[in-house]
């Protein structure tokens, strides 16, 4: 309800500040999925950027989670009713851009609407995940996280261990840190975490077709040597009670690091602004542990998580230029610079992290830092993300058949085999609607 | 006995259409819009539509995982409906034989009714928490090892708890206002003849009460098949596994979270004929048995 109220506050904070514009200001709407603090935090820019100009005047409007929000749009489209700007999540990236002329595509529009827009700017992470094959920009990235692993301070002390960088380095130290008392893991996100960033971590294709950027990708990677070794092997530290799995809820699994059962926990990087409220202990962040049995040494770079903001074709000229006008604003280093501090997502342009490296904001808070560097670690050929149709459904699958892996009542084979059968016959029904 | 008749022809037309036009805008075009989407494949945003015949309908009936959410439905459904009713009997028994302060017990008993669906469900979260639940420290404590998060046939116990709990309220009223009917002859009557209370109600009562059970069958069936939704989407959002979807809720998950609209509309077509088979059966055969 929180949400809500914050809605009504920020919508006559609006009001208030419309009434001494003029009422020819255009008016844009824009749809998002960010509830609670982070809701709160996207009425501060859009107050701050109607205060900066009194041509347009934007209203956000939470629509409810990522999958919600989506949902919203689309029925919103097809009643013709769509608004201007939309948050869509990385899972649901092959929907949209695959909609052609549904989409305004981003580097058109700013170009388009007096704004000059230069892909270079953008930090190398986000530039390629909402784009299409040729490189061009087709969202906005607007939140963007990657997974790292936040650890207890006080557990890893009690346990005399360090943080592990490789996952060969986690078996060692976690039976140390059940010696202490703690499961040594836990994580929120199975199939983010340990399927797609696996894949990009460890530079592992996902699916053909160049991971789905180069076609309609019909074909998914998950059911490889690697994966089913990563899953026997989490399943064999959870039967040992070195990893705790609770479920699919997010917020379920990251509980127990916060009531200090679990020694460390992979999240978001996008958490840890809620962190460091909720947890009443010090605790540390640091990238995500890869095997370096798999990548011999080298470290690569995870995809960028999150969502981006996607403009609806079909508008107006004038809400056009307003909405360039927006994401002008939006990229600017100031307004990126206050969106990373206040949240903990990433900077997305390379202009925002380095006035945040300047203002010394990395010596205070050096945890606020790691998730960009991790973006910026070495790119190869399957990192710059990956575009599969009915993804949301084929997450659905996944998380199916982990629960069942987990609960002891499937095997990894199995439950790999059936992830195939599933996510391919979803990528063939995909394909289907597009051609 | 006179016939009443209109004079004109239209002015009974006239009269029933705003009940027709609302029969037509709520159920008649959204379910013939369904039937419409179910033969059609077409991308998220409507942008390109074809049509694929019968190719929904059996890529829905050929999923492993659809046939698994149909038989957790139809045991969901079956217990469901089984215990709410079992259950308010019971209490409607019970009550009805309270004579001091039986509006109190009322008022208590059908209070629930005014709780919705999803916060009956947010209840169940709260009670049902790892670390904060108290009947899931409860149920730990007796042994068992309870983990609604990872073990389906435990999260299946949740959710049939809540929902059951949720519609006990409504079937009480239903079956103590039946009791209430029955008319005070018949019952002193049978007062003298049997003096077994429970063969009274065997052979007295429960026949004179079919009417209303076979009312608060038919609605509990309907409740367990759609209204427990909010209940599910609150509570386990159809996890672990996949093992507590119900059919409804796939629906949800498949068209609403997925944007599968041909897909989802498939299995909204599956669950109509489904449940207009139900309530046929329902009125054939257990109505011929029941004697108003």
């Amino acid at each position: 309800m929180k949400a809500t109220k914050t809605i009504f506050a920020a919508a006559a904070g609006l009001a208030m500040l419309g009434a001494g514009a003029a009422n020819a200001a255009t008016e844009i709407t824009f749809w998002h999925a960010m509830g609670g603090g982070l809701g709160e935090t996207v009425n501060t820019i859009a107050k701050d950027f109607n205060a900066s100009q009194s041509e347009y005047k934007l209203t956000p409007i939470y629509k409810g989670g990522y999958e919600e929000t989506m949902t919203a749009g689309i029925a919103a489209f097809r009643a013709g009713e769509a608004p201007n700007i939309i948050q869509i999540f990385d899972a649901g990236s092959a929907t949209i851009i695959n909609a052609k002329g549904a989409v305004y595509p981003v580097a058109s529009l700013l170009n388009e609407n007096g704004v000059p827009f230069h892909a270079e700017d953008y930090i190398s992470g986000v530039r390629n995940f909402y784009a299409d094959s040729k490189g061009d920009m087709i969202g906005m990235p607007f939140n963007s996280s990657t997974p790292v692993l936040y650890y207890n301070k006080d557990a890893l002390a009690k346990a005399g261990v360090q943080p592990p960088k490789t996952w060969e380095e986690f078996e060692e130290i976690a039976p140390k840190l059940k010696k202490a008392g703690y499961i040594a893991l836990s994580q929120s996100h199975t199939p983010w975490i340990f399927s797609e960033n696996f894949h990009s971590r460890h530079n592992i294709p996902l699916a053909n077709d160049n991971n789905g950027f180069d076609g309609v990708a019909t074909k998914i990677n998950y059911n490889n040597e690697h994966m089913r070794m990563h899953f026997s092997k989490a399943r064999e530290w959870q039967q040992a009670g070195l990893f705790g799995y609770y479920g699919s809820k997010w917020g379920d699994n990251q509980k127990p690091f916060i009531d200090q059962e679990v020694a460390m926990w992979l999240g978001s990087s996008g958490s840890f602004g809620g962190l460091k409220k909720s947890a009443k202990f010090s605790f540390g962040t640091t990238n995500l542990p890869y095997w370096n049995s798999i990548t011999k040494g080298e470290e690569y770079t995870t995809f960028i998580g999150g969502a981006a903001l996607f403009a609806f074709s079909g508008k107006e000229k004038a809400q056009n230029e307003g909405v360039a006008k927006f994401f002008q604003f939006l990229t600017k280093p100031e307004t990126q610079f206050f969106w990373h501090k206040e949240t903990g997502y990433v900077p997305i342009t390379n202009a925002a992290y380095k006035l945040a490296q300047e203002t010394g904001y990395y010596n205070d808070e050096p945890d606020a830092e790691v998730g960009i560097q991790q973006l910026n670690q070495k790119a190869a050929a399957n990192n710059k993300g990956y575009r599969l149709g009915y993804y949301v459904q084929i997450r659905e699958v996944m998380t199916r058949e982990y629960d069942q892996v987990f609960a002891g009542t499937k095997s990894v084979d199995d439950a790999f085999a059936a992830i195939e059968d599933g996510a391919n016959k979803l990528l063939a029904r995909f394909a289907k609607t597009v051609q | 006995m006179k016939r009443q008749q209109f004079d004109s022809l239209t002015l009974p037309y006239l009269l029933i259409a705003p009940q027709l036009a609302i029969i037509f805008i709520f159920f008649v075009w959204p379910a013939a819009q369904a039937v419409y989407q179910s033969f059609m494949l077409e991308d998220p945003f409507g942008l390109a539509s074809q049509f694929v015949g019968f190719d929904n309908f059996t890529e829905v009936v050929s999923n492993e995982h659809y046939a698994r959410s149909a038989l957790f439905t139809a045991i969901f459904s079956g217990l469901v409906a089984f215990l709410s009713m079992a259950i308010a009997l019971l209490l409607a028994v019970k009550a009805d034989g309270i004579l001091h302060g039986q509006s109190a017990y009322k008022i208590m008993l059908t209070w629930v009714y005014a709780v919705a669906p999803a916060v009956a469900g947010m209840m169940g979260v709260f009670l049902f928490d790892r670390s904060i639940g108290p009947l899931n420290h409860l149920f730990n404590a007796t042994g068992w090892p309870f983990n609604p998060q990872l073990d389906v046939f435990d999260a299946s116990v949740t959710v049939i708890l809540v929902s059951v709990w949720k519609q006990i309220s409504v079937n009480f009223i239903y079956f103590l206002a039946g009791l209430q009917s029955i008319p005070r002859a018949v019952r002193e009557a049978a007062l003298i003849d049997c003096r077994n209370g429970f063969r009274r109600f065997w052979t007295v009562t429960l026949p004179l009460l079919a009417p209303t059970g076979f009312f608060v069958l038919v609605i509990n069936i309907t409740y367990a098949f759609f209204e427990t939704f909010g209940v599910i989407d609150t509570m386990t959002r159809g996890a672990p596994g996949g093992g507590t979807a119900t059919l409804v809720y796939k629906v949800y998950q498949d068209g609403f979270l997925g944007a599968d609209i041909g897909g989802s509309s498939a299995q909204s077509v599956i669950l109509m004929i489904l449940v207009l088979g139900l309530t046929i059966v329902q009125f054939r055969v257990l109505e011929k048995r029941i004697h108003y």
